[in-house]
Order: C-alpha cells, then structure tokens, then sequence
C-alpha cells in the first residue's frame, strides 16, 4: 500500500550550491539564474531529481551554481548530451542551459533537430547577442552592423530570429524573456517544465563587459508584453508576433501539444531487460 | 548444348587445383547486384553450416567503375578458415559483363559455370579453366515455366557440386517459405531438384571428385552471422540499452540491427543528426547510468574526436565501434583498410588515453564488444573497438555463444550511506538481467579501487561527495544522477575531486596521472591475443585486425613447405598488452608485421615500445591482403632476404596483376 509522506516545503537556499558565480558584475545571466532558482523552488524539486546540462560560454557555467546534477559539455553539443540524458532516464528533470553562439551557431544544427524530436525538456538561451568568455567576437544574434573584434567594419550578416527558427522547426513551447524581470522569467521557466515537449526560452540578458549595443537599457525599451488576446495555439500569429523588431515581444509565443520523444521510446519498448536472454537465444536459432 | 569440361586443360599437370584434398573450396557467384545472388548465397551457407562445414563469405557490391556487377565469395571448408580465400576455384557467372570481370581471378585450372544463354566465354579461357555451360535460365523458364527460381536452380546444382547433404536445404526452403503457402515451398522444391539433378546428369562424379568435401563434424551448435551482426549481439548481450547513430558505410547495419531489437530488451536507438550528435548522445546516455554505444567509420569516427576527449575527461563510459573502410577522407566507401588505428590512438586534443581493442574475425566482433562495454564501465572511460570492411562485412559459422559464461562488469557506482553524507564505494551488483552479471571486481570483490585514497591527500577541507576522488588505481566511485546526495557537474574543464574547475598546476598534474593510471591498468584485462604456429619458430608474425587471419592461412602454407612461423595477434592495441607482446618482440629471430595501409601503423606503435629490427609487410589496394603474396614476403624472410624495412606487396593476384601492376610493386622499396 502506498504511504503518502508529506512533501517537504524547500527553500531557494537549496537549489544554491557552494561554488560562486564567476560572472562579470552586472551580467544579465545572475537574474537569469535567480529566475532558475525561484523556478524550482516552485516545483519544489529534490536537486538530486534533476540535470542540468550546458554547453560552453560564460552562461554555461550555470550547473556550478546550482546544487542539482549537472554537465557542463562542449561547445554547441549541449542538446545530443541531454537528448541521451533524457532518454536513459526519463524520470529526471531536465534543465538545458547555453548563449546564443552555443545554440545557434556551433550547436545550431543540434538545436534544430532537438526541435523536431520534441524532446520533454526545458532549454533556457542566455541570448546577449555577443561571444563574451572569448572576449567580443560577432554573434548569431548580433545585428547587422554591429562593430565587434571579429568585425571591425560591423556584421556583414543579418541576426538571426531565434523565435522564428524555433517556430518552424516543430519547438512545442516558444517563450521569450528578458532577465531584467526574474520573477516574470521564473514564471516562464515553471511553464516551460510544466509543457510536455520541447519548450524552449529565449531571454534576453545583456553582457554589460563586452555588447554596448544590446543592452539593458535599449531592451527596456524596446520589449513589451505580448497582448493579452495572443492566441498561443495559433503558429502564424506566434511568427507575426516573433517578426517584430519593435517591439520585442516577451512571453509564451506558443504553445501546443504534441506526442514526445520519449513517450515514442516508451511506446516501442515491448520488453525490458529481463528479455534479454530470451531474445538473444532467438536470434542465435534465427541464424543456425 | 552442354559443353562439359575441356578436360584437356587439366593437363596442365600440378596446376590443377584440388579443393578436396586441401579441405577448401572457394566459390565464386558473380551477377546482377543485390538480393539476387545474395538470398541463394545465404541458404546456401547456412544449410552447409547444418551440415558441419566451415563456411566463411565476402559479398563484395558493385564496382564503381565498372557498374552493375557484385559478387559474393563462398569458403568451404572441411577445416577452420580465416580468410575468404586469395581466388576462387569455382566462378558461378550470371551475365557477360559478371564473367569479364571475374575471370581474370579465377585460379589457374578451376571451374567456371556460367549460363550458356548469358555467357559466351573466350576461346583462350577454354585451356585454362574447366568449363560447365548450366543454362539455370533455361531450366527456370521452359523446364518450370518459372523464371524466378533460377537461383534455386543454380543453388542446387552448386550444393551438388561440392557433395552437400541436399535435405538440409530443403528444410530451409521450407523454413523460408512455408508462410507463403505449400505450392511456393514445392516450386522452390522442384527448382533444387532440377540444379541438383542438372549438376548431376552433367558434371560425373569422378570429374566432380576434385570439388566433393567432407564436412568438419564439431559438436557445437554454429550459427551464420556477418561481424556487424555479431558486433550488435554483443551489444545486446553486453547489456548495451542505448545506441545513437549515423548511417555510414560498412557499419549502417549494426545501427540497424539494434534498432530492430534494442526496444525488445527496454533500450532505444536513436538515429542522430550527425556523428558529434551521436557520441554526445551515448556520453549523456552512459552518464545517465545506461551502457551506451555507437558504431560508424573513418569519417563519422573523424567527427567524434572531441567528444571522445570529453567522455575521457568526464569519466563516463561509452563503446564506440569503428568498422573502418579505405579513407582518407570520403575515400572508397565498400572497401577495406586499417588506415583508422592513428586516429583510434591519437586523434584529438589533449593528452588522451585510449583503450582500443581490435576483432581479427566474426567471433571476436561478439565476445570484443562484450569485452569493450566491461572495460569501459571498469574504467570508466570509452573504449573503441575497431574492426574493419573484412571483418564487419563478410559472415561466418561461429559457434554459438554460451551466454552462462558471459560476465558483465559493472561501473563502481556512489551511494550514500544509510546515516549520513559520508561516500563510500559501492559497486552496482547490477545481475538483474537475464545475462549472468557480476560483482564488479575492482570495488566490490578485492577492494583495491573505490574506498582506497590516493597517497597524496587532496582537497580536504571539501566535504561531501567527491566524483573525480583519486584512488589508487584512477577509478573513482560514480554517482548516478537520481542518486540523493550525489549531485555533481560532469565536465570537460580539468577539475579537482570535487568537480569544480581548478586550473592550478597541482590539480592538472595530479588528474592527468589519474587518467592514466587508470589507461595503464587497463592492460592487464587484455582479451587473450590469438596465437597461432609452432611458439618457437624463428619467425614471428605481429599483427591485427583481419590480417589475422591472412597471417594464419600463410602460415599454414608455409609450414608445407617446411618453413615454421608463428602469430601473435593482439586484440588489445591500447594499451600494449606487454605480458603477450614483450617476449615474442625481444627474441624472435625475425619479426614481420602486415597490415593493410601505407605506413604501418601498428608497425610505429609496436616498434616504438619495442625497437628492433623488423619487416614492415604494407598493401594498400582497398582489398584484403592476399595470403599468397603475404607468404611469398615470408618465404624471403626465411631465406634472409628481407630483414628489417618495408615491403610493398601486390593487392591483386594472378593475370590481372600481370595487366596493370607496376613491375616493381613486388620489390622492397625502402630498406630502413
């Protein structure tokens, strides 16, 4: 018989480990990870019940910071290793970090097919639209134009609209935020890991060291609010919504159900690895 | 119109080859490409492993070049066989363009069967081969009134050419087709008949006599499997329940096949989008706790490098299965090569320890990725097994594996203490699959990993778990995440015990020496390498992979002639095993090793722990090295011709080596 043993209230302290953010004061990603925290602090998560799995960037240094398991991989391979997290273990909660050029530069491609699975996870883009561990190369989210050390004469190329991209590649979840606004992210953050799918949240969170352009003060303002009749269900008003540079819009841009990864792998398994024997003694005869 | 044997020819006296006598008999089936020549092909050897014969086949596909035509090798054997044979004795052509390709390799005085209403054959082959005209066409298409069956046809006559006990093939027909209704079954039924009879009434027992063997009675059960297949029952049987990867050439089918029964046994495979995608997949899937794998070639093996160097850095377990092809680059996709062991062993940044273990034939696919999967669970590190296009490709009767006598290594995992935070090893008795498990011997058993600390104290003033903690032998106990208490960062940066980054020179100095402690140790668990020849010939043969058994085939050959050399073929590349190779490289008289590539690249590794003087054998032709032309070098060596240096054999045999190889490709061409 089942006991129901009352669940622990836990407090935010919990989701902190003793390592300290090595960000630069001022960076955007320390709202970020306070959204992070408050956002499991509201589900109430065991640390020990979920992953955290970053890339390589200034923001990928995040599962240092926080007290759950972690893996901190390599540049741009940071949905592959959650792909196999998630599905050796389906039971775990999966929190996917990474910047704009871990996502949709070296890992655009991963990016893309994650989409497609729709893997059951939660993927956060600390988007500053700049390369700050390597001290200020061009982005894919950097406008055109945009003088950096990599460009001198500015970005021969045009930005990338991750919000678009995530639209059309099958991304059940798209939301975006702006770290300037932790509580209303945390907010996102608890959306995102309660849809079942892939939901992904682009925010915005400037890097004060190296991008004078995109900066906290020009998203506050250029952001706002999507309306409050935005239908989340409808795509084509979620890529009108997503194709406005002025504003910038903020929050759930859809949001629609869809069978999961996961819930295909479950649904294909007709044995466990009990069978094993069984099985194999079967394809032995098969061939004899 | 049946043109039996222009016996004539076979004056040729001492020419003639005689498959009985040798106890080998390669067949030769050349036609249109695809399942048309491969289903009758693949009866046929699994009703001649029933039967108790050695059975050993290559299925080569198209030539680029030349178009449409592919061919499928056939050995025989009444004794134990390690290659597909250097040419056939028996050439079964369907069609013109099958016949012209072929016929330049058919040895001197064999067979050639051809169907008189496809083949005209040239006048000169009729003094130089035996010919059978076996118009299968006519008898499937006037005699059953059914065109189809006229590879049922052929198979019969080819079973009763060799003196196969027939009722074993009719049984597989009916196996095969009884689903589809007895009238298919009896069609398939009169169509044996007819070869058999055909071959019969037309090629008389005595002229037949030279190709009748006897069966090789064993008491074990055999079954018929291709090294990728036997590659993904290891897998299966190593408890693998994860597979990530991405469609390549020759190792498409070990994706294939898990995909197929991976979910039977609660795994899942995983086609990814590209080579980086699917190691890091199988790296998420083995920190996660799951035995994971992938398996590709050169190419898709190119792109892994870096997340190689990851799942080292990270201690995680992962095989990787490298089944090479001839590279560089896109190279010659359906041919062979062993031109991948640099990249297996260096490739990637960084000071990388690698495991590498090699299959030098169908079995070894089986029994290695078992052993690969233990090694990188005990170790926790990846550990590559590379076969190659010979090994992968070609099937063979292997005896069926005895599943009670595998042993499955298990991680030593972290677990908390019932009371408190302390860590403590712990290994993970894991026996709950079907497959026998084990404790796991580090920890668990003798104590010597796990709870041991390193001399040099480390980090003390950390409490609480410590993933990468040094120990004696490198191997830290490893939290599964799920695990209270055990939270840790998995990571690529260096890092101290505890998981933290930490680029000091102490905590570099001191990881590195872990990550090699543990390559070291590896050593010891060397699968037992294959030896082969009398232990105290003055020649000794080192070499790996398939080659293997090119060396024991020459060997074979030369032991006729009175010349004595022996084998030793590692299955351990990474590290040396020194307890197999040490002896055998200090006092052999002579030490020749073969390999097919340029370079020799086995030869640098071996010869850089162990110098000494030594004959290089290199073939670099994208086709397995010849055992006849292996053995010509030996037969130099014997004589003291060759001593040390590098020798460039032929990769093709008899007239069409005279048409198109340069004079002196057969000469040494470098004298170190």
């Amino acid at each position: 018989m089942a006991v129901d043993t009352p669940v622990r209230e836990r407090t935010v302290d919990e989701y902190k480990s003793d390592e300290k953010p090595t960000w630069c004061p001022g960076c955007g990603d320390f709202g970020v990870l306070n959204a992070v925290y408050r956002a499991m602090r509201l589900k109430n998560f065991a640390p020990h019940e979920v992953v955290a799995v970053s890339g390589i960037g200034c923001s990928s240094r995040i599962p240092y910071f926080i007290s759950t398991y972690g893996f901190h991989g390599i540049h741009g391979r940071t949905m592959p290793i959650a792909t196999g997290v998630r599905v050796a273990r389906p039971e775990l909660k999966t929190l996917v970090f990474g910047g704009d050029g871990d996502a949709f530069a070296i890992g655009a491609g991963h990016f893309v097919h994650a989409m497609r699975r729709n893997l059951d996870l939660t993927y956060v883009v600390m988007d500053n639209a700049i390369y700050g561990l390597t001290k200020g190369q061009t982005s894919p989210t950097s406008g055109a134009g945009f003088s950096t050390l990599s460009t001198p004469q500015g970005n021969p190329e045009q930005a990338l609209n991750p919000m678009m991209l995530a639209i059309s590649c099958g991304a059940t979840f798209v939301a975006r935020g702006f770290s300037a606004e932790p509580q209303k992210l945390a907010d996102l953050i608890v959306r995102g890991i309660e849809h079942k799918g892939f939901s992904f949240i682009d925010v915005y969170s400037p890097c004060p060291t190296f991008n004078k352009v995109n900066t906290f003060k020009s998203y506050k303002e250029s952001v706002a609010e999507l309306p409050g009749d935005h239908n989340a269900t409808d795509t084509i008003q979620a890529m009108n919504y997503a194709n406005s540079d002025r504003p910038l819009y903020l929050g759930v841009f859809l949001q629609r159900e869809a069978p999961t990864f996961e819930q295909h792998v479950l649904q294909q398994q007709s044995g466990d690895e009990g069978a094993r024997q069984t099985v194999l003694q079967g394809l032995f005869n098969r061939f004899s | 119109m049946v043109q039996v044997a222009d016996v004539a020819s076979r004056a040729r006296e001492g020419t003639e080859v005689n498959p009985s006598e040798r106890g080998s008999l390669a067949i030769r089936v050349a036609g249109e490409a695809g399942e048309g020549i491969k289903k009758p092909g693949e009866l046929l050897i699994q009703a001649a492993t029933r039967a108790g014969f050695q059975v050993l086949t290559d299925f080569i596909p198209p030539s680029e070049i030349k178009g449409g035509v592919s061919f499928f090798q056939l050995r025989l054997g009444s004794r134990p066989l390690f290659t597909r044979g250097d040419s056939p004795d028996v050439l079964f052509c369907f069609n013109q363009e099958a016949y012209e390709v072929n016929i330049q390799e058919l040895e001197p005085g064999g067979l050639l069967i051809y169907d008189p209403g496809a083949v005209i054959p040239s006048d000169r082959d009729k003094g130089q081969f035996q010919l059978l005209a076996f118009p299968v066409e006519q008898i499937a298409a006037k005699d059953l009134k059914m065109p189809i069956v006229k590879n049922v046809v052929a198979l019969g006559g080819m079973a009763a050419l060799f003196g196969l006990e027939t009722s074993h093939l009719y049984q597989l027909i009916n196996e095969l087709w009884a689903r589809k209704g007895d009238a298919v079954v009896q069609t398939n039924y009169r169509a044996l008949e007819a070869g058999i009879k055909f071959m019969e009434d037309n090629f008389s027992a005595d002229v037949r006599a030279r190709f009748v063997l006897q069966p090789a009675k064993t008491e074990t059960e055999s079954m018929v499997v291709s090294g990728n297949q036997a590659t993904a029952l290891g897998a299966i049987a190593a408890g693998c329940t994860f597979f990530a990867g991405y469609p390549i050439t020759p190792a498409s089918d070990i994706m294939e096949f898990l995909a197929a029964v991976l979910p039977s046994v609660g795994g899942a495979v995983i086609q990814a989008e590209d080579e980086i995608s699917a190691i890091n997949m199988i790296i998420g899937a083995g920190y996660a706790g799951k035995r994971a794998m992938t398996s590709t070639s050169g190419p898709g093996l190119s792109l892994m490098v870096e997340a190689m160097g990851l799942a080292t850095m990270a201690e995680i377990p992962v095989v990787i299965v490298d089944a090479q092809r001839a590279g560089p680059s896109t190279g010659m996709p359906t041919r062979h090569e062993q031109g991948d062991l640099f990249l297996c062993a260096y490739g990637g940044h960084g000071e990388v320890p690698r495991i590498i273990l090699a299959a030098t034939s169908v079995e070894d696919c089986f029994y290695l990725t078992v052993e690969a999967f233990n090694l990188a669970e005990k170790y926790q590190s990846p550990v590559l097994l590379m076969t190659d296009t010979v090994v992968a490709v070609r099937t063979e009767g292997i005896a069926k594996p005895d599943l009670s006598k595998i042993r499955l290594e298990h991680r030593v995992t972290w677990e908390p203490d019932p009371d408190g935070s302390q860590t403590k090893g712990a290994s993970d008795s894991g026996s709950n699959g079907a497959v026998q498990g084990t404790d796991n011997t580090v920890a668990g058993n003798n104590g010597v990993a796990g709870a041991k600390d390193a001399a040099i104290p480390f980090d003390e003033s950390e409490s609480g778990y410590r993933r990468y903690r040094l120990t004696e032998d490198g191997v830290s106990p490893m939290a599964i995440p799920g695990t209270p208490g055990g939270q840790y960062v998995a990571m690529g940066l260096e890092h101290n015990e505890k998981g933290r980054h930490r680029p000091d020179p102490r905590t570099h100095t001191q990881m590195t020496e872990k990550r090699f402690r543990k390559f070291d140790l590896a050593g010891k668990d060397a699968p037992d390498a294959v030896r082969y020849g009398k232990p105290d010939a003055p020649i000794g043969i080192v070499t790996w992979g398939s080659t293997a058994g090119v060396a024991i085939e020459a060997i074979d050959a030369l032991a006729a002639e009175g010349i004595d050399a022996c084998l030793v073929a590692p299955k351990m590349l990474l590290p040396l095993p020194d307890q197999q190779l040490g002896e055998f490289m200090r006092t052999k008289e002579h030490i020749v090793i073969p390999e097919v590539n340029y370079r020799g690249q086995f030869a640098d590794i071996l010869l850089a722990k162990y110098p000494r003087p030594a004959v290089r054998v290199n073939v670099y032709g994208g086709q397995p090295m010849l055992v006849s032309k292996l053995t010509e070098t030996l037969r130099r060596v014997a004589a003291g011709e060759v001593t040390d240096g590098r020798t460039v054999i032929s990769p093709i045999i008899g007239r069409l080596e005279d048409l198109v190889t340069p004079d002196d490709l057969l000469a040494p061409v470098e004298q170190r």
